[in-house]
């Protein structure tokens, strides 16, 4: 034994000795994960997330969470002498005075951006594979939390400094509160302590910004690590991957090495971003005074959507009985956005509900075996996608030479009619691709050469595929649709005759595709 | 729920393919000298970012291409920072990937569901446990703890009451009184219709007393703009036409939506239009809604002159300004 040696063993010896972790780690030590790009999503998410408990800790050292009124004296001449509040004038001190203040910012900035892309496409992918089916659904709820706590986060984040764009941000955010029936006046003068702009806002969701919600999301993405530790990763279809095994890399010292590098690379990579494309330049705004406004004013991508939607809202108000209520407002701001979070969070079990499946699935799909949630989940993209490209209509305006009218027509139209376009050419494309996969299991590999018959036609010689590759494109189960009856024994119409009606025919909907190649199919082709 | 027919035979893991570093005690030594290498490259970044941080000025700007013109220190601050961290990254993964094992290895998955053993015993212990306290049968102390858990949730909400006064009402007063003199802002001096072209615009104010605060909640209200147009193009009733003064009409500028500034003005078209979400209003006839989701036209402010021939208003706004609430008086 070497000394090192002694030295590791007997720190071993006095841990397990009072925690018994000996166990708990050989079993876990061997973990396995399996490997995927698109696993790594979520990793990118949570280190996002360290960066920004890492770089957001830096920025409270200096950053002075006050509505105060002070005259600027920094190093920043062109604001020099202006009233402007103590955050704002802290955050031009992070930005100006403090070596590195700006690179964190940027830091944290940046790493609230990748946060939020990497989350959404992290849920697009668990999505699109279906690895939110049993026993995922709990973790699939805490994702959706996450992102809208996020977007929450974000929100709140890009509000402290108060300067004029960010100050807007909050004016919206005010008004939408004001907006609620009944209740809004009230909630709208308590959260901001009296009329807006007030002086409690800022210092009170710094708090929210830095002590509540992280707190939440260490808690939320400690429950979510725990069910992906213990429920085992989900798996790409492929030769030997079952549902009931897990093939990949041990924990130690593959995947800790990939993963713990993996970090660096991400927190790297910000970096970079964070010292060549610098992002929200507060000091060009100026102080916030809710009599002015900078023109284009943009909020950060994952607010976009929303904004689109206020936008592109009719101008909708009813004046009745002496009360206001602005629909205007409230659905763009309220109600839409409820409703999509709210499908987005039962979408697991609708699907089940619709395709009667109790049964557990470590496998993913192949979206295209799955038509109905892919084009379903196309759909929503669509949505979102016009409703974000209305959140910068003025600049995609003056970019393209169009007019804003014409761009709010575009998108008022568009957000009615494309995402229904979208779901028809989706499911369309799936069954081809099903089609594809059918005949390349069939008839083998086109390899582009020609070669002449005798009778002086030309063929293209096609290739089998491996039995590998055949086995990935067929091992996905041919679903069944429901068959619910609507009337009992006796010919009766049953109690939820209606229901089990439409459960047919959405699991009808739900369960086409194109037969998948068996091995009897096979079996004939090689006879010819 | 799988099909009948007989599916295609899973060929099983494919059999490992050796890297070439685990053949080649040479190939082995190269990538052992590549992950030295990149860890190298990360130390070089943090000396990079040291020297930044002590020896580049402030003031330094440098050209670089692509980012045009940019602050040096911020640059290589960052640059090294980015290196030092992404090269222990890429150290960590090409480590892993050429020389650490990369054998597949398979593990078994557990059904979630607990055996049914273990589920049975689990719901004879909660019942005895639910005999022990005895709860179906003391209805008293059930209903009792229910309806003190349903209360104690009302202290924290109480508690929260002292976040802000009662609205009251707040939101349908301005500073306007009759009388108020309109200031610029900034600069906060009176001003005449003839400090006003045709065709311009001006930010205003209601003038304080001398040393007097205006807080961000009160130009948060009486924030208001004035256009001044040839009295012809107005199309107002006359109500309307009695509240402009010799072609000058005045707008709060908050605007009826989501309460943003309608700072931008369009000559030609005698437009005011929102940046926020494009509310445009029709100056000519008392800003109208022409464009966008605002629903109600901007409030106007009824103006005149007094004895000094400065411009005041003839009296306070008629309705709230700013954006809807619900007990607002909107018919
Ligand atoms: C998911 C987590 C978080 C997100 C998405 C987020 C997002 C943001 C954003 C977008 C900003 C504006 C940055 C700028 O351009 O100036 C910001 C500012 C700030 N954040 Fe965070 N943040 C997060 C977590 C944290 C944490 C954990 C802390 C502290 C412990 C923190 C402290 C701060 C401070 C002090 C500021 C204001 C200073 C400044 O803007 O320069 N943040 N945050
Ligand atoms: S706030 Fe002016 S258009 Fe929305």
């Amino acid at each position: 034994m070497t000394a090192r040696e002694r030295i590791t063993g007997s720190v071993a010896n006095y841990v397990d000795e009072r925690t018994g972790a000996a166990a708990w780690m050989k079993k876990n030590l061997n973990k396995v994960f399996p490997d995927h790009w698109s696993f790594l999503l979520g990793e990118i998410a949570l280190y996002s997330f360290i960066i920004l408990l890492l770089s957001g800790t830096f920025l409270t050292f200096w950053f002075d969470p006050s509505q105060r009124e002070v005259i600027y004296d920094g190093d920043y001449q062109p604001l020099s002498g202006l009233k402007m509040s103590a955050a704002y004038a802290s955050t031009l001190h992070i930005s100006f005075e403090v070596r590195g203040g700006l690179l964190m910012r940027q830091i944290h900035h940046w790493a609230a951006l990748l946060f939020m892309v990497a989350i959404v496409v992290h849920l697009l992918r668990v999505y699109f594979t279906g690895a939110f089916r049993k026993p995922r659904e709990f973790n699939w709820i805490i994702g959706v939390g996450l992102l809208t706590l996020g977007i929450v986060e974000g929100f709140l984040g890009y509000s402290l400094p108060d300067d004029l764009l960010s100050g807007t941000g909050i004016r919206i955010a005010e008004a939408i509160i004001q907006a609620l029936p009944v209740v809004g006046s009230y909630i709208a003068f308590f959260a901001f302590g009296g009329a807006f702009p007030g002086e409690a806002f800022i210092p009170r969701i710094f708090t929210v910004h830095v002590l509540l919600l992280p707190g939440i999301f260490l808690a939320l993405i400690t429950v979510h690590l725990m069910l992906v530790w213990y429920q085992k990763h989900t798996q790409y279809p492929g030769p030997g991957r079952t549902e009931k095994n897990v093939v990949g890399y041990p924990l130690f010292p593959v995947y800790m090495a990939k993963a713990g590098g993996f970090f660096f690379i991400v927190f790297g990579v910000i970096a970079f971003l964070s010292a060549v494309a610098s992002i929200n330049p507060i000091w060009l705004y100026g102080p916030y005074t809710p009599g002015q406004i900078s023109a284009g004013s943009q909020p950060d991508w994952y607010m976009g959507w929303l904004d689109g939607l206020v936008r592109m809202a009719p101008p909708l108000e009813t004046h009745a009985f002496g009360h206001t209520i602005s629909w205007n407002i409230l659905i763009p701001g309220l109600i839409l956005p409820g409703i999509m979070f709210t499908g987005l969070a039962l979408y697991p079990f609708i699907e089940a509900w619709i395709s009667g499946d109790k049964r557990e699935h470590h496998i993913l799909d192949r979206p295209r075996n799955v038509p109905n949630r892919t084009a379903l989940g196309a759909m929503a993209l669509t949505f979102t996608i016009v409703a974000l490209l209305n959140g910068g209509n003025d600049i995609i305006a003056t970019t393209f030479n169009l007019t804003i009218n014409q761009m709010m027509w575009f998108s008022r139209i568009g957000i009615l009619v494309l995402p229904p376009i979208a779901f028809v050419v989706t499911k369309r494309l799936c069954l081809s691709l099903q089609r594809a996969d059918r005949d390349l299991v069939l008839h083998g590999r086109e390899t582009g050469t020609l070669v002449r018959m005798p009778r002086g036609e030309f063929v293209e010689i096609h290739e089998p595929i491996s039995a590998q590759k055949a086995w990935t494109l067929t091992q996905h189960e041919q679903p069944v649709p429901l068959e619910l009856p609507a009337t009992d024994a006796r010919g009766l119409k049953r109690p939820g005759a209606i229901k089990n009606k439409l459960r047919n025919r959405m699991s009808r909907a739900h369960a086409v595709a194109v037969p998948k190649v068996s091995a009897a199919d096979l079996k004939e082709i090689e006879h010819h | 729920m799988s099909s009948e027919l007989e599916a295609i035979k899973d060929p099983g893991v494919p059999a490992h393919v050796h890297r070439q570093a685990d053949l080649d005690p040479k190939a082995e030594k190269k990538a052992e000298r590549q992950v030295a290498i990149l860890f190298a490259l990360s130390a070089l970044g943090t000396i990079l970012f040291i020297y930044s941080y002590i020896w580049i000025s402030e003031d330094l700007f440098i050209y670089f291409p692509v980012l045009g013109t940019t602050n040096a220190k911020q640059l290589f601050l960052g640059l090294g920072l980015a290196f030092s961290l992404f090269f222990i990254g890429a150290g960590a993964i090409h480590w892993a990937k050429t020389l650490m094992p990369d054998e597949e290895v398979i593990a078994m998955r557990h059904e979630m569901r607990s055996e049914d053993e273990d589920r049975r015993e689990l719901v004879k212990t909660a019942k005895q446990g639910a005999a022990a306290a005895a709860l179906g049968r003391r209805s008293l102390i059930k209903r009792s703890l229910g309806l003190s858990l349903g209360l104690i949730g009302l202290s924290p909400l109480l508690l929260l009451r002292d976040l802000g006064p009662l609205p009251g009402k707040d939101l349908e007063k301005t500073s306007w009184k009759s009388g108020t003199r309109l200031v610029t802002d900034p600069g906060d001096r009176p001003i005449k219709p003839s400090d006003l072209e045709v065709g311009a615009v001006a930010q205003v104010l209601p003038a304080i007393a001398e040393g007097g605060h205006r807080a961000l909640s009160d130009i948060g209200k009486d924030a208001v703009l004035l256009i001044r147009l040839r009295p012809e193009e107005f199309q107002l009733d006359a109500e309307r036409l009695g509240m402009t003064y010799q072609g000058i009409i005045a707008f709060s500028k908050i605007c009826s939506h989501m309460g943003c500034a309608v700072a931008l003005y369009e000559q030609q078209t005698k437009h005011l239009l929102c940046p926020c979400h494009q509310s445009t209003f029709d100056v000519t006839r008392a800003a109208k809604v022409i464009f966008g989701p605002a629903a109600r036209p901007l409030p106007q402010l009824a103006i005149t002159v007094d004895s000094e021939g400065y411009l005041i208003a003839q009296k306070p706004f008629s309705e709230p300004v700013g954006p809807s609430y619900w007990e607002r008086n909107s018919q």
